[in-house]
């Protein structure tokens, strides 16, 4: 059974390189082969996960050594395998959700011509995600953790012709590269300090270790999450990254890149319970994320953007339980498997939508799809339902929890964090019913020529208004078919994990679990996540439901216009790192003009200068020659006489 | 009469001859004022034979006579060529090697 693991790598990887190397030959088949090879890797991780059942929770684990990478005296390093049940849920999530966007993708990209290319990037990101949650030492999981940084950029900058995009694509590449920074610290820390770092040493030795060097390794840990999962203040390039195909942000949001982060934070539980500053890091990051995705959110025109926002904050809810300790791990990791499906699900269904609407993305420009595009809708609705939280739903039982654990802290800090998570649950209501409202119901906003209130629309929509008036349609079985198995999970996922506890068992045994003190019951904060839920909707309602909604946006209040330039996080990044950046190139070019251009020119001007005057010594007469013998024996034995005499 | 009065004139006979060697651009006078020189060294060398009572000074002397005999006629065909082609003696005229 062990030497299944490796395959569960291969699979998409095989993928990847087939698909990359194979040249246009495979242009006709490439999507099916990538298709099939993601759904091999889920199929093989659904055998390993059934034979896992099938052993007691505590020797669940398998380990795997594939070969020893770099054995040089002391230091070794392997690539190895570790498949237990953090692991086991990471590849369900990863290739299950991963082979549903595959086929979506199918449908998606008919039209791309670069399709096999697509599907080859798709596939090199669910094998270095695996490779993440499945290596059982940091450097390997920094290998996987690097290759998702290149699919992403290779993904997110898919469309390369258009400049955003390939703008976007470095930046997410550039701000990842921050964090990943902070990885590659924290692991040479981990050697200094354990003199290994392979998780079960490392993990188990944390608490021999001293608080400083924990603290050192946690928050160094917290930037690299920070970066991949795009948490205040590495979060810029998230919303940027909508400018890949929606299939991506589907992957990069749902299955696989921003989910690394939690993991990251889950997998080294033990480092952060020794450390209660770099917690304390953690949760705040959390806490601040979630408010500041959902605030974002509720400002965004632009779907995709508005559900990047979302997922933003709901990873800060993850990141806040992660942060919380055993009391939230597991809560951390089931609203992951749930966000999952419904994000997936809907960013799914935002590319159903825009497919229909000639690529369109601004909700202002939807309306009224829900006759169009019923799959759609009800796909789109039950993951919308399940995001807010609404009773039975995934989103539910899951967000609960970390509202609950959130309060369990106790204390004033535990007040703040409940607070703050569950005004972002109030938020997350307000801006998800915003986007339906405005996406399916109400008037039809589309079609009709520009009113002439609007003369300055972006080129954008004018180029798209060369396809003509868009016709909305529903999409094809291969795209319609995954958001349907998605929207199914949403509706299910949650309640299957609360059934008897049945998630909180499984993942136990590996991340530890202890329930808090809660200063309300567990009764209290679900009314009050309700009550808190049907103001939020009762808001977007009274502001999109009721009354028309304009076609184009309102200046809106400073905060909304902050909001709308992401809470101006391009501006800070630019008045705070690259301005001054650019200010201190400057300045060193001016020193390398001035001074080192200086002493170099100048010895170079002196030297000339002086032979210049020299050469005219050499007037070629012999006799000067001569005297200049002469001259020279002279004083030769000139001195030797003084040296004499004296 | 004291030996050293001369080094004395050899010294001043070397210095005519190098002074003569720079200044002058006549390549015979040139020539002559080199064989000046020589000479001066020679009488210097037989001085220091006479003071130091033995006969290398002497034997240098003569080896000297050699050298210039042979480097007379080496020079002076060279002179009368250069002047056969060029009509002049001068030897800031020979400047082909010149830059």
């Amino acid at each position: 059974m062990e030497n299944l693991i490796g395959f569960l790598v291969a699979a998409p990887l095989l993928g990847a390189a087939l698909l990359l190397c194979g040249g246009r030959r495979l242009d006709g088949k490439g999507h099916y082969i990538g298709t099939l090879l993601a759904a091999a890797s889920f199929v093989i991780g659904a055998v390993l996960f059934a034979e896992m059942l099938g052993r007691g929770e505590h020797d669940r684990a398998l380990h795997s050594k594939v070969f020893s990478w770099i054995p040089v005296g002391g230091f070794r390093a392997d690539v190895a395998f570790q498949l237990d049940q953090l692991s086991m849920t990471f590849v369900l999530l990863i290739t299950g959700v991963g082979t549903l966007i595959h086929i979506y993708s199918i449908g998606y990209m008919e039209h791309d011509e670069r399709r096999r290319r697509f599907f080859g990037y798709l596939n090199l990101f669910l094998a270095a995600m695996l490779l993440l949650v499945l290596a059982d030492n940091y450097l390997l999981l920094y290998v996987g953790w690097e290759g998702v940084g290149l699919a992403s950029y290779l993904l997110i900058g898919f469309w390369q012709h258009k400049p955003s995009a390939a703008t976007a694509a470095k930046k997410a590449f550039i701000v990842n590269r921050v964090g990943d920074v902070g990885l590659s610290i924290a692991i040479m820390l981990m050697f200094t300090t354990f003199g290994t770092f392979t998780f079960a040493p490392v993990l188990t030795d944390a608490d021999h270790a001293s608080e400083g060097k924990l603290t050192a390794i946690g928050l160094m840990l917290l930037l690299a999450a920070c970066g991949k999962s795009a948490q205040v203040p590495l979060q810029s390039w998230l919303g940027d990254a909508m400018e890949g195909p929606t299939p991506v942000s589907a992957l990069i949001h749902a299955a696989t890149m921003v989910t690394a982060g939690v993991y990251l934070i889950t997998r080294s539980g033990p480092i952060f319970e020794g450390a209660p500053d770099a917690q304390a890091a953690v949760v705040t990051v959390g806490a601040v994320t979630l408010l500041f995705g959902a605030i974002v959110g509720c400002a965004k025109d632009d779907i995709k953007k508005a559900l990047a926002g979302s997922t933003m904050s709901q990873i800060g809810y993850m990141i806040l339980a992660a942060g919380l300790g055993p009391i939230g791990y597991v809560f951390a990791i089931m609203h992951l498997v749930t966000h999952g499906f419904f994000k997936a699900g809907l960013f799914l269904g935002a590319g159903s939508v825009m497919h229909a609407m000639n690529d369109e993305v601004d909700m202002r420009k939807y309306g009224g799809l829900r006759t169009y595009m019923p799959i759609t809708f009800v796909t789109f609705g039950l993951g919308y339902l399940a995001i807010i939280g609404f009773p039975g739903l995934s989103g539910f039982w899951s967000k609960d929890k970390i509202i609950e654990a959130a309060f369990a802290k106790g204390g004033t800090e535990g007040w703040i964090l409940g607070g703050a998570a569950l005004l972002g649950a109030a938020i997350t209501a307000y801006y998800m019913t915003r986007v339906m409202l405005l996406t399916f119901f109400g008037e039809k906003r589309w079609g009709t020529t520009p009113s002439p209130d609007e003369p300055s629309a972006e080129p954008a929509a004018e180029s798209a208004g060369a396809h003509a008036e868009p016709h909305p349609h529903e999409s094809p079985k291969s795209m319609t078919i995954p958001m349907i198995v998605l929207a199914v999970g949403s509706v299910f996922a949650g309640g299957l994990f609360s059934l008897n506890d049945a998630f909180l068992t499984w993942l136990e045994p590996v991340t530890g679990h202890s329930h808090g003190d809660s200063p309300l019951s567990a009764a209290a904060v679900t009314a009050g996540t309700m009550v808190v839920l049907a103001i939020g909707v009762a808001l977007a309602w009274a502001q999109y439901g009721r009354r028309p909604v304009p076609r184009t946006a309102p200046r809106g209040s400073l905060l909304t216009r902050a909001a709308r330039r992401d809470l101006l996080q391009d501006d800070f990044n630019h008045v705070a790192l690259v301005k001054p950046g650019q200010y201190l190139t400057r300045g060193l070019v001016y020193l390398d003009h001035k001074l080192v251009d200086g002493v170099v020119n100048g010895t170079a001007a002196s030297v000339g200068g002086l032979s210049g005057r020299l050469r005219r010594l050499q007037n070629g007469y012999a006799r000067t020659y001569a005297v200049s013998m002469f001259g020279g024996t002279a004083v030769l034995i000139a001195a030797t006489l003084l040296m004499r005499a004296v | 009469m004291n030996p050293v009065n001369y080094l004395y004139l050899a010294a001043l006979l070397f210095t005519i001859g190098a002074a003569g060697v720079v200044i002058r651009r006549n390549a015979i006078v040139l020539f002559m004022c080199v064989e000046l020189m020589l000479n001066a060294c020679n009488l210097a060398f037989v001085t220091f034979s006479r003071l130091h009572g033995n006969l290398d000074g002497q034997i240098i002397a003569f080896f000297t006579m050699v050298v210039a005999a042979a480097e007379v006629v080496v020079g002076l065909a060279i002179i009368v060529t250069v002047f056969r082609s060029r009509h002049s003696a001068s030897v800031d005229d020979a400047s082909l090697m010149k830059l």
